[in-house]
């Protein structure tokens, strides 16, 4: 198990090296959701399947966006050759970064051998309490209904802001997006909309 | 990909007119069992939104089963803040707000955590609704700088 676990975890890096390395665009995008399949692998593995199903779909359609934006650029080469101080200096950082990591790791606990203390009682409240065997639906909706709520009024105000500067640049253009248009594209610092 | 909305090709869009109401229904059970089984209204929704999203490549944004719904998308999305803020409110009835104010059944049904039920389906509207709402921005702008105009890559 464990090593099916490095394994996984190898084969994250390798991915992300690899599409921080890649000068095509669209294939970038790819190799990220490539990563991010394999990502959900893990967390089915490491038994947190409700992580696992919301990074399926999320990459699903993080992917699908990035790649319909990106197929239009897709033929062309970002960024530049790196130089050697560059790829020399950053290579150092990381084994600097993952030297200091493993002597953290080194003082943790065991793998998987301890939960903090109020991991065991949403353990032991979470069904009696609320009626849900999925714990995490529980934690989400009830213990911790107040993060949710803030987390829904956060979703709320970034659509909405992303809705009003659409409409506002856009004109005569939101036809599919957030309703009609109702008002003229210039209402704001007197600014020229692109369109107009 | 053809440009200006047309969508692809009819076999997608007859596979996608199929496939849609199984995304739909899948993302409805995801969320609503979710206090049950794995899932919930947060990914009941990205389902949901990834349905539409298929939806708007296949037919192009201009037809299909997905048209009504992007000319609601705004209004749909604020409905789900609302009807959490809603069944969270109704607590109140019982005492504080968030407080789980309905009925529990036994079992593990739908009726063993009504409250959460709610909660969960309030968030699948949110969240499918403002995911797809991204998604159409993205796409505008996209349009948008596509746009012939001086001065600008097209980024």
């Amino acid at each position: 198990m464990d090593t099916i676990l490095v394994g996984f975890a190898v084969f994250l890096l390798l991915g992300s090296a690899a599409a921080l390395a890649m000068r095509n665009l669209l294939s970038a995008v790819i190799t990220v959701g490539l990563v991010g399949m394999g990502l959900s692998i893990l967390f089915l593995l490491l038994g947190a399947p409700d992580i696992a199903i919301t990074q399926v779909v999320v990459e699903v359609i993080v992917v699908t966006v990035m790649i319909r934006v990106t197929t239009r650029t897709a033929d062309e080469e970002r960024g530049r050759p790196r130089s050697l101080v560059a790829v020399v200096a950053g290579v150092g950082a990381v084994l600097v970064l993952v030297g200091a990591a493993l002597a953290a790791f080194a003082s943790l606990p065991a793998f998987g051998a301890s939960r903090a203390v109020p991991a065991d009682w949403y353990l032991a409240h979470a069904e009696p309490a609320t009626g849900a065997t999925n714990v995490v639906t529980a934690i989400l909706l009830d213990f911790r209904g107040y993060d949710t709520l803030g987390e829904v009024t956060v979703i709320l105000a970034a659509i909405a802001g992303a809705l009003v500067i659409a409409r506002h640049i856009a004109g005569d253009g939101t036809r599919d997006a957030g309703g009609e248009p109702d008002r003229a594209p210039q209402t704001r610092n007197g600014e020229e909309a692109p369109h107009a | 990909m053809r440009e200006d909305g047309d969508g692809l090709s009819v076999i997608v869009q007859v596979v996608t007119r199929w496939i849609l109401v199984l995304i739909v229904v899948y993302g409805l059970a995801v969320a609503s069992f979710g206090h049950l089984t794995p899932g919930g209204g947060f990914a009941g929704g990205v389902v949901i939104a990834c349905g539409f999203v298929l939806a708007t490549l296949a037919f192009g944004g201009r037809s299909g089963p997905a048209r009504a719904f992007h000319r609601r998308v705004a209004q749909l999305e604020a409905a789900g803040a609302l009807a959490f803020l809603g069944v969270a409110a109704l607590g109140w009835t019982l005492g504080h707000f968030m407080q789980a104010w309905m009925p529990r059944g036994s079992g593990l049904t739908l009726a063993s955590a009504p409250f959460l039920v709610l909660l969960n389906l309030a968030i699948l509207l949110k969240v499918g609704a403002g995911l797809f709402a991204g998604f159409m921005v993205l796409v505008l702008f996209d349009r948008l700088t596509d746009a012939p105009r001086e001065g600008e890559g097209g980024a």
